[in-house]
């Protein structure tokens, strides 16, 4: 049995011996990135589970544990990982928990204290928490993130990203049912088992990869019926994890919808870009400016053959820059709006107006703080300028029912469609009877 | 034919229009859950009429979607519903209003089509009326009979029932009239609509008015159309309003496939025989034997048994007038009980003690000699002026009393009663921390009750059915409208009666541990635990409690009327020769008047009610302080908040070279107007601060307010904005600062994201701002040199001023901020000086800088003062500490105050902290626990103060006083054991 060590703070450290003996658990939010992402930690020695637990008990022990008034998804992933602890499928004295920390000005920065306040609250604190991060806050001796690993894992996001978008505009086509889930294993295994091999990250491997994948997808047999295309966008937990937004993507393919998701690698140039910004607005020290300046570049040359790649389909929707995201948001709010998902919701939310994705659920926590001005706040402004947008801002929490959530989606659909019926119809006629499985415990 | 189902969440409405739009039939009636059944029964109505014709049909509605669903029809979804119907019969509408049961509507038809429904709170719906009404104890008819009389308005927070109740109580308890108040309800429901609905966005032209609520309650439409000032020809109210959405259903079925009225009628009976499953919970007894177990036990904890027939001897009154209901106990000196009362006060505490004690007089007669009374509860002062009853408590004090009858050792209390939720706990004979329940909660017993009127049975018969419920249904713990959609979803889903009753037990038992007293094991609530209150009458909900906890409870059987046996016992404990309580004549000439009026002698402008009780008697309430009162024993207690405000009030002014520049007196401008002020002056500006803060400022912002879950002191800038505009300023300077200034108590120094980016939403959504300039540029204060050379920069652009001028501007700025804070501090530490010199307790009164807003405090610094309490601010005393070892992330420059500040507390042994909290601050979900974790770590007591939009008093003077009892009770203990250690 591992040794429990603190350091001087009194934290429970992660040692390399509990490398050996631990099982890490960690959250999902993306099914696809964080399938990767849990393929490259176990690249490297960890055993890791990847939680996808979705059902009632999760809330109980998120509202036990945490704090009620905090945000919702601080109660899901600390009611999941707390939840695993207890499930009797691990040893709770050889697990370990994984979670992210990014140092935000919002207070989501803080799930990793509510954690390891729950496990102490609950009698578990002798589990380890692990923080996951860039910022080099909290060191383990038993994990610590090197170059290659940070490199795989920021690629495991951007060939997520690409797989994700890709295959989000087959599913509801496909005539085979099950293909295009079929080809996200295969190539999530493929990209994963590489990512150890010499050179795959060098440009011209990557490039081919890319073009490979959106090939791939794009060879689906699919029918074309047309359907009404719906964004979603949010807090970025809610916006992604089906476990916080009562499965939305599942819910609106049932209704007959092909859902939009913006991608993630917007997401990791923005933090980069953030940096840049503030060195604009405030001033600052001129080699971190420097440091994430050349890093922006980079994922962005990555994101430019993506898109690359996808418009090698003409008939798929391909992804925009980061560049033109970021000049859509100008007369809305300042890049130095950077808290929770700061200026990108919005520009998200523009960037899918501006390619005709005029209906658009905004996901947010019941009270999320940074999304009263970049969710709700912009609505009316974006509707202002663009009439033709269809926004509906659903609110997550752990007393929402889902009948209330859907009936308001449906409000916006009904709205779609009739728009749609207007534009050229075309358009699908309207369907009450949704058939998936989202709808069946409604 | 063309059949439109409407099922919403209380009602199910059916329309059979033919082929030239004629209603043919409709019926509008309440399902009491039984969606299904209800639909089919409503349906074969119109077997005669459709008999082997074919039918066109389509189902709307918030509850119809399952039905649609099970039955294989078409769904509509309701506003859309509403707007076919709006357009084929009512084509020039240019808005429709309706509200529904749990829903409110609204949808613009010209000039953009645009259609809202409420989001997740319940405020402006017929829901929030019902229990508005049940809280008036009156149904809705009778509401709006009443309102049809009103002479005033009050002001009701309209977002949520909790708030509004606790607007309402105190009116109640001070004898408002109820005309008033209904229509004050009416009022809350119109504000909500333009406020929480419309979002800016004007509602004029033709309005179209449709739903349940409004098509019942005249009252609700006169409010409506004079506060919209429509005229006749513009508000619409349709003849069949009731059943509009199910006629815009019966249109939209004009595009689906007709099928004979019989398969109809198979569809939905097959529907009606579908079950599904849903999430359940173990059932609460095993078996009758538990369950008689259970109840032997809990009979253990009663009252000395008595004669009351024969007993004659000394007695003590104790009566509690609480929020909603009155309890009297009558007690005999060993604490037998002679005679109680449990009631609803009907609103009027007053008349219910007066029929009591005449009662009680003419039971007793001359065997019993009343030597001691005592008052408790909301209204306590009221009863107690009434009655010269001879002791008030606070009530917390008198639950604790009655508690340490049945057990001496008992450690934990917990009261809920049917509106309110009190838990605290006992640590060395003093209360020791205090839960209340607040707004987004639920669960307590008028909950219960009203589900169980709604669906039919009386509470207790409801209660008993849920004892042995197989499977209860889950139904989460937040707040009640929530929960009533989770009932509704748990009905459409098949839950039987009894499931649901005991799946509401067991949510407000879930509600009451994680949400209001929020622990994890029962272990963090003590080893003695009593409950009380009404609702533990209810044995589903005791057991509940129990299984939830683990452990076993004390529950007296007199759990009901705690508080008045409580308030007996320490009447009793006065030891009185006799008591001053009115006798049996004097009750004879009892009169009560009440009237309301405006008391004028501060900014406050609370509003009084005066109470004259026949002779010369008069009692005043209403008041936040006790000038109106005529003692003014404490108006010079120093207090730090005013003396904050009325600084920062007064930094306006200066020359006007180059233009007036307006500055919001909100949020972070309570910390930084001596540097902007001072900025602005230097380079030549008027300054010209919005007017202060009142309820009417919000007010005229509120339809700006796009979302309506963020703080109160956010919202109040659209008030301070629209303010502005008419002030003749040529510019609002309101900048974006996501970094604060750096004070090194924290690992980082950020603005809340509200604080750092609210220009930009009001940027965004203030449409009059296109009048005049807005400035709201991104600035680092944290970095002096940076600041000047952007600031410089940006005031180039903008006003064309040299670069040296605004680096000078900038320079001074600084210094003058810098100046601030050492008055502040100076004048803090000469406060506290003065204090000790006259031996007063002093209160760190702790939130953020925009708190000292007397409309966001409500008055509470003046309220603790009036208690001769010394109040000073978080950032008087917080400078003194360095960075303080958190267990969160502390990287907010207002939060780290606050753990500064509780640190420099636990080492002043005549400091208390005193948090207050706005409701729907995030960031306060993480500073809550670490300050109470602080303060409890270095033995201070800690009290928490929620504000918002209400100003409620009520549970602040409950928590201040609970809290000087405690100190008191922690003072007697210290002196009793250093009496202990000289003798030894």
């Amino acid at each position: 049995m591992a040794e429990l060590v603190y350091n001087e703070q009194g934290r429970l450290l992660f040692t390399e011996e509990m490398k050996q003996e631990y099982t890490l658990l960690m959250p999902q939010m993306l099914p696809v990135h964080f399938t990767m992402l849990k393929r490259v930690l176990e690249l490297h020695g960890f055993k890791v589970d990847m939680l996808t637990t979705n059902h009632r008990g999760i809330v109980d022990e998120g509202l036990k544990y945490v704090h009620n008034d905090t945000c919702y998804p601080a109660l899901l992933v600390i009611g999941q990982l707390i939840d695993a602890v207890k499930s009797g499928k691990y040893d709770p004295h050889k697990v370990g928990l994984l979670i992210t920390q990014t140092g935000g000005g919002c207070r989501a920065s803080n799930y990793i204290h509510l954690l390891r306040k729950a496990l102490h609250r609950a009698g578990y604190d002798y589990v380890p928490v692990v923080s996951v991060n860039l910022s080099g806050l909290e060191k383990n001796p038993g994990f610590s993130l090197n170059f290659t690993m940070i490199r795989q894992m920021a690629f495991s996001m951007v060939y997520g990203d690409l797989i994700v978008h890709m295959a989000n505009q087959c599913r509801p086509y496909e005539i085979v049912e099950g293909e295009t889930d079929r080809r996200i294993d295969k190539w999530v295994n493929r990209l994963v088992s590489e990512f150890s091999q010499k050179g795959s990250f060098k440009t011209e491997h990557v490039r081919e990869n890319f073009d490979r994948i959106a090939d791939d997808f794009a060879s689906i047999p699919l029918r074309r019926v047309p359907k009404v295309r719906v964004g979603i966008v949010g807090e970025i937990y809610i916006n992604y994890a089906p476990l916080g937004n009562n499965n939305l993507e599942e819910f609106l393919r049932s209704e007959d919808c092909e859902p939009v998701v913006p991608g993630l690698t917007d997401f990791i140039i923005f933090k980069l870009d953030n940096r840049v910004v503030d060195h604009k607005l405030y001033g600052g020290k001129t080699a971190t400016y420097l440091g994430a300046g050349f890093l922006e570049n980079y994922v962005k040359r990555l994101q430019a053959m993506m898109i690359a790649a996808v418009k090698r389909h003409p008939e798929f929707r391909a992804p925009c820059t980061f560049d033109h995201l970021k000049s859509l948001v100008k007369n809305y709010l300042g890049y130095g709006n950077k808290m929770g998902e700061g200026w990108l919701l919005t520009g998200e939310m523009l960037e899918l107006i501006d390619a005709g994705i005029n209906n658009i659920v905004c996901t947010q926590p019941f009270g999320c703080l940074p999304n009263h001005i970049v969710g709700k706040g912009m609505v009316r402004k974006i509707k202002e300028n663009m009439p033709q947008s269809n926004i509906v801002c659903i609110d997550y929490d752990p007393g929402a029912t889902r009948i209330n959530q859907e009936n308001r989606i449906k409000l916006m659909l009904a709205n779609a469609r009739m728009a749609a019926r207007k534009a050229g119809g075309t358009a699908p006629a309207v369907s009450a009877r949704p058939a998936g499985k989202a709808a069946e415990t409604v | 034919m063309r059949i439109g189902i409407d099922i919403g969440s209380t009602t199910v409405k059916v329309v059979l229009l033919d082929d030239q739009d004629n209603t043919l039939f409709k019926t509008y009636e309440r399902h009491m859950s039984k969606v299904r059944e209800k639909t089919a029964e409503m349906l074969r109505l119109l077997e005669p009429q459709l008999r082997g014709q074919e039918v066109q049909v389509a189902v709307t509605g918030s509850a119809g979607l399952g039905v649609a669903k099970a039955a294989d029809l078409e769904f509509v979804q309701e506003v859309f519903a509403t707007a076919g119907a709006v357009e084929r019969f009512i084509p020039d509408t240019d808005v429709v209003v309706e509200l529904g049961g749990e829903d409110a509507k609204i949808i613009f038809l010209t000039g953009g089509l645009e259609e809202r429904m409420n989001g997740s709170c319940a405020g402006g719906t017929g829901a929030f009326i019902d229990q508005m009404a049940t809280l008036l104890n009156v149904t809705p008819d009778e509401l709006n009979e009443l309102s049809e009389r009103y002479e005033k308005l009050y002001s009701i927070a309209s977002r949520c029932g909790v708030f509004a109740k606790s607007d309402i109580q105190p009116l109640l308890n001070q004898g408002a009239r109820k005309e008033d108040i209904a229509a004050s309800i009416f009022q809350a429901v119109v504000n909500q609509t333009i406020a929480g609905l419309a979002q800016g966005r004007e509602i004029k032209g033709k309005v179209l008015f449709l739903g349940g609520p409004l098509y019942f309650l005249s009252g609700l439409r006169r409010r409506f159309v004079e506060t919209l000032h429509l005229t006749p020809e513009q508000a619409v109210f349709p003849d069949n309003a009731d059943v509009f959405v199910a006629v815009g259903a019966a249109v939209y079925a004009g595009n689906v496939a007709a099928m004979p009225f019989e398969e109809l009628l198979r569809r939905i009976d097959s529907a009606s025989a579908q079950k599904n499953t849903t999430n359940t919970l173990p059932p609460l007894f095993a078996s009758k034997e538990d369950y008689e177990a259970f109840s032997a036990r809990h009979a253990a904890h009663c009252p000395p048994a008595i004669d009351t027939e024969s007993y004659t001897g000394d007695a003590y009154l104790g009566v509690d007038a609480g929020s909603t209901t009155t309890k009297l106990a009558l007690i005999t000196p060993d604490g037998g009980l002679l005679y109680t009362y449990y009631a609803s006060n009907g609103g009027n505490p007053v008349a219910v003690v007066l029929d009591q004690l005449k009662e009680i007089y003419r039971r007793f007669g001359d065997r019993v000699t009343i030597k001691g009374s005592a008052a408790t509860g909301y209204g306590e002062d009221l009863v107690k002026n009434a009655f010269n009853i001879d002791l008030g408590l606070v009530e917390t004090v008198a639950h604790y009393r009655a508690a340490a009858h049945f057990n001496p050792q008992v450690d934990f209390i917990i009261d809920i009663g049917g509106q309110d939720m009190k838990c605290f706990k006992i640590r060395n004979g003093a209360i020791d921390s205090i839960m209340l329940n607040e707004a987004c909660s639920s669960g307590c017993g008028s909950f219960i009750e009203t589900f169980a009127k709604a669906l039919g049975y009386s509470i207790a018969d409801f209660a008993a059915l849920g004892l042995f419920a197989e499977k209860p249904v889950d139904l989460g713990s937040r707040c009640t409208v929530f929960m009533n959609s989770s009932v509704k979803q748990a009905q459409k889903e098949g839950a039987g009666v009894d499931d649901i009753s005991a799946g509401l037990s067991i949510s407000i038992v879930k509600n009451a541990i994680y949400k209001v007293i929020r622990a994890s094991s029962p272990s963090e609530l003590g080893q003695h635990i009593v409950v009380q209150g009404g609702t533990f009458l209810n044995d589903a909900v005791l057991r509940s409690f129990e299984l939830e906890l683990g452990t076993e409870v004390i529950r007296p059987t007199i759990a009901g009327i705690m508080g008045a046996y409580g308030a007996a016992l320490a009447a009793r404990d006065q030891h009185l020769s006799h008591s001053t309580l009115l006798g049996p004549e004097d009750l004879e000439h009892f009169v009560h008047n009440a009237k309301s009026a405006q008391c004028g002698l501060c900014g406050n402008r609370c509003l009084l009610t005066i109470n004259t009780f026949g002779d010369k008697r008069r009692f005043i309430s209403g008041n936040r302080c006790e000038r109106p009162l005529g003692k003014g024993d404490h108006k010079d207690v120093p207090n730090l908040y005013k003396w904050k405000y009325d600084y920062l009030r007064s930094l306006h002014g200066g020359e006007n070279r180059r233009g007036r520049i307006g500055l919001p007196m909100a949020l972070n401008m309570f910390e930084n107007l001596p540097f902007w002020y001072t900025f602005f002056t230097k380079l030549g500006f008027e300054v010209v601060l919005s007017p202060e803060s009142s309820r009417s400022l919000y007010a005229c912002g509120q339809h700006t307010i796009p979302s309506d879950t963020v703080c109160y002191p956010a919202k109040l800038i659209h008030g301070h904005i629209e303010k502005l505009l008419d002030m003749d300023v040529d510019a609002i300077f309101y900048p974006c600062l996501p970094y604060n200034f750096d004070e090194g108590k924290g690992d980082n120094h950020y603005n809340c994201p509200v604080v750092a980016y609210y220009p930009e939403l009001i940027d965004a959504n203030v449409l009059a701002l296109k009048k005049t300039r807005f400035l709201h540029p991104y600035f680092g204060m944290h970095r002096p040199h940076d600041f000047a050379k952007k600031a410089a920069e940006y005031f180039r652009q903008e006003f064309g001023i040299p670069a040296g001028e605004v680096k000078a501007a900038s320079k001074a700025a600084y210094a003058a901020y810098t100046a601030y804070l050492g008055m502040l501090r100076d004048k803090g530490a000469e406060m506290i000086a003065e204090a000790r010199r006259k031996g007063q307790d002093i209160i760190v009164l702790s939130g953020r800088p925009y708190h000292v807003d007397p409309e966001i405090n409500h008055g509470i610094d003046a309220l603790i003062a009036s208690f001769g309490l010394t109040v000073v601010t978080e950032d008087a005393v917080a400078w003194m500490e360095p960075k303080q070892p958190v267990h969160v992330l502390n990287q907010w420059t207002y939060h780290s105050r606050l753990y500064s500040a509780a640190e420099y507390v636990t080492t002043q042994p005549d400091m208390q902290l005193v948090q207050l909290v706005s409701f729907g601050c995030g960031i306060d979900a993480i500073t809550t626990d670490e300050v109470r974790s602080i303060l409890e770590n270095g033995g201070k007591l800690y009290t928490q103060l929620k504000i918002d939009e209400i100003n409620n008093l009520g549970a602040v003077r409950i928590r201040i006083r609970s809290l000087l009892a405690a100190i008191d009770a922690r003072r007697a203990e210290q002196a009793a054991e250093a009496g202990r250690a000289k003798a030894v």
